[in-house]
């Protein structure tokens, strides 16, 4: 057991749903009469047990409403357990989000301490970690200022401090930490690195792959309230994107021809697209319909990726390529190629085809097709080119 | 699991009260002084009303200070039951994303109403140099007395507070109580004024009664009527101290089954 830092035996976590309106003395008479009950069952989570031993990094990933978030509070004692058991083997710290218990009527000096009281350190501790959280929050000036009068950005930065100044055995962390500007996420990005190298006992809660594969050793993957894969990160993440990819599988939508995501004049229209996902090449292929004569269109695409931001962006216009005037019912058929640097994953095709002065939109359609990408041999990062080895020495 | 006077708990407590006592009367112009304005605006009233206009003769000297006491130790019971009805739910935001032990913050409200009546002393303190009453040895049982009083709240906000989370008619509810528990205890009016024997007999089985009628012995007046001087009944004598005993084991033993689910009910 000195090896061990948590160890979670058969743990079952069942909520009782209240009906609507039970939680009133009137129908708490009714249900105890009819004898009713006054709620449903719902299992977040079934059976599970794992170990995470000292200095390790541990990632819990699933996908929402999956359980994590109620594994993460039953290990930080905010629930209890339903069935089976949580040992914890010295002092653990949850962070499930930042600033609990923030007063803004009382100043960030006096915030820092009730922050850290409730996070269960004492006055002495606290003085002791009270320097180094003012000096990482660059707030020196303001620590005797109510918080109220701090902008949201000092607020975080307040609370992110204190968060990460905490001396504790065993840290859990929710993902929420990782919010905010890039230059805060760069900190957050230390802060855990930090972590990793100094080997601190952490359970880390998250849907982002990329840092799962650069913090955990290891890495425990939730669907349905079931542990269904633990391992080592990189598999983890193929297991999590392959999670993805069977949704595109089950229900094929090579071109969705509804009308709810596009908007437009419709002078042209968006008749059909497909994607065929090359291992060194993506081929994009369009065909629009003209409704009325008109002069020469722009027509671009756009890539999304499994969180929806743009990927990339291609038309006609910023390719410097002249399209062609249109008359009435003639159909225009388009292809566009670029080298597959996609990851593996879902991703969706959005069209667009406008007037030269790019003012009036004939036909934009969201999310047209969706394809997956799924390479063998998939590395991290954000993009994923092939990559060659043309020299290679040894001297 | 941390002992729940550890050295953490008691530094968490220490926050809890602090910061409760700074944010009580915030932006308000008076401030802190409201602590003694409240009672003593109450008083005002109720003295006009009783021993001016109607003339309520408690049949001891000294009737201000008589009634002042009263009040006081019925405030200082009134606050910390109804100040920790919604406690829990008022805190909800730290019981769904905090581990702290959730009895720390019933006990933390509850200590701001120790804080009040020991500020409320001073007024007391004041009334009696007026009215020329000098302390008697009897003095020394006021801290055992608020002591007995403070457990029988706690055990009735630990109750109330874990009621509250599922059946938030209990505010409402209690409100109602309290304003029968306040004509039922002998604050305004005398104890002797009561014929009916039985009536006076479960009046005296109140722990309110009890304390407040030991109160104004100690501090006021040995003519009081308490339950010791006026039966000889050691199971009437002692009956006030089971029902506090029983209330507080029965609220903490209540509060502990449902605090586990608090953060999902809450």
């Amino acid at each position: 057991m000195d090896e061990i830092a948590i160890r979670v035996s058969g743990v079952g976590k069942t909520f009782k749903l209240p009906h609507e309106k039970s939680g009133s003395i009137k129908n708490l008479a009714i249900n105890f009469y009819k004898r009713n009950k006054s709620f449903d069952l719902q299992k977040a989570l079934n059976n599970i047990s794992f170990d995470v031993k000292k200095g390790e990094f541990i990632g819990i990933v699933g996908r929402n409403g999956s359980g994590k978030s109620t594994l993460l509070k039953l290990l930080a004692g905010i629930y209890e357990p339903t069935q089976g058991t949580i040992e914890v083997n010295g002092k653990l710290t949850p962070f499930i989000e930042l600033g609990v218990g923030f007063s803004p009527d009382l100043t960030g000096r006096e915030n820092v301490y009730l922050n850290g009281a409730l996070l269960g350190f004492n006055r002495k501790e606290m003085h002791s970690m009270y320097k180094d959280i003012v000096d990482f929050a660059e707030l020196h000036k303001f620590m005797d200022q109510k918080l109220k009068n701090y902008s949201s950005g000092m607020q975080v930065r307040l609370a992110f401090s204190i968060a990460t100044r905490v001396k504790s055995d065993i840290l859990v962390l929710d993902e929420v930490l990782a919010v905010g500007d890039a230059s805060f996420q760069r900190k957050c990005f230390n802060y855990f690195m930090h972590l990793k190298r100094t080997n601190q006992t952490v359970v880390l809660v998250t849907h982002d792959m990329e840092a799962i594969r650069q913090y955990c050793d290891r890495a425990i993957m939730i669907e349905e309230g079931n542990i269904v894969y633990q391992g080592h990160p990189e598999e983890i993440s193929q297991e999590y994107q392959k999670l993805f990819a069977l949704e595109v599988d089950k229900d094929k939508t090579e071109y969705k021809d509804d009308k709810k995501d596009r908007w437009g004049t419709e002078k042209i229209k968006t008749t059909h697209s497909h994607v065929v996902v090359g291992d060194e090449q993506i081929i994009i292929s369009a065909e629009f319909k003209a409704n009325e004569n008109v002069d020469a269109p722009v027509i671009g695409f756009i890539v999304l990726g499994p969180d929806g931001k743009n990927i990339l962006e291609g038309n006609t216009h910023r390719l410097k390529f002249d399209t062609k005037p249109m008359k009435k019912d003639q159909v225009l058929k388009i292809e566009w190629t670029f080298q597959n640097v996609l990851k593996n994953g879902k991703y969706d095709l959005t069209l667009a085809v406008c007037d030269q002065s790019l003012v009036e939109y004939y036909d934009w359609f969201n999310k047209a097709t969706t394809f997956n990408v799924n390479k063998e041999g998939s590395t991290g990062g954000l993009i994923d080119p092939q990559i060659k080895i043309p020299k290679f020495a040894v001297t | 699991m941390n002992h729940i006077f550890s050295k953490q708990n008691r530094s968490l407590l220490g926050e809890l009260v602090a910061t409760d006592f700074k944010l009580r009367y915030q932006g308000s112009i008076l401030g802190y002084a409201w602590t003694l304005l409240r009672p003593l605006l109450l008083f005002t009233i109720l003295y006009i009303v009783f021993i001016k206009f109607l003339h309520v003769n408690y049949g001891i000297p000294h009737s201000a200070v008589y009634l002042l006491v009263g009040i006081i130790t019925w405030n200082f019971f009134l606050e910390i039951t109804s100040g920790s009805v919604s406690a829990i739910v008022a805190r909800g935001d730290l019981i769904r994303k905090i581990k702290i032990p959730r009895s720390m913050i019933i006990i933390s409200t509850s200590l701001s109403g120790v804080i009040n009546i020991l500020i409320n002393v001073i007024v007391i303190a004041i009334f009696m140099i007026l009215n020329h009453l000098s302390p008697m040895i009897s003095i020394l049982w006021i801290p055992l007395l608020l002591f007995e009083l403070y457990i029988f709240a706690l055990g009735l906000a630990f109750f109330l507070s874990a009621a509250f989370v599922k059946y938030r008619d209990i505010s409402y509810i209690w409100e109602v109580i309290c304003q029968v528990l306040f004509y039922l205890t002998p604050i305004l009016y005398p104890i002797s004024k009561i014929h009916w024997p039985i009536v006076k007999t479960i009046l005296f089985m109140s722990p309110l009664t009890q304390t407040v009628q030991a109160v104004r012995y100690a501090l006021v007046s040995h003519d009081t009527y308490t339950i010791s001087n006026s039966t000889n009944n050691i199971f009437l004598i002692l009956a006030p101290f089971a029902i506090v005993i029983l209330t507080f084991i029965v609220g903490i033993t209540y509060f502990r089954i449902k605090s586990k689910t608090f953060a999902e009910d809450v």
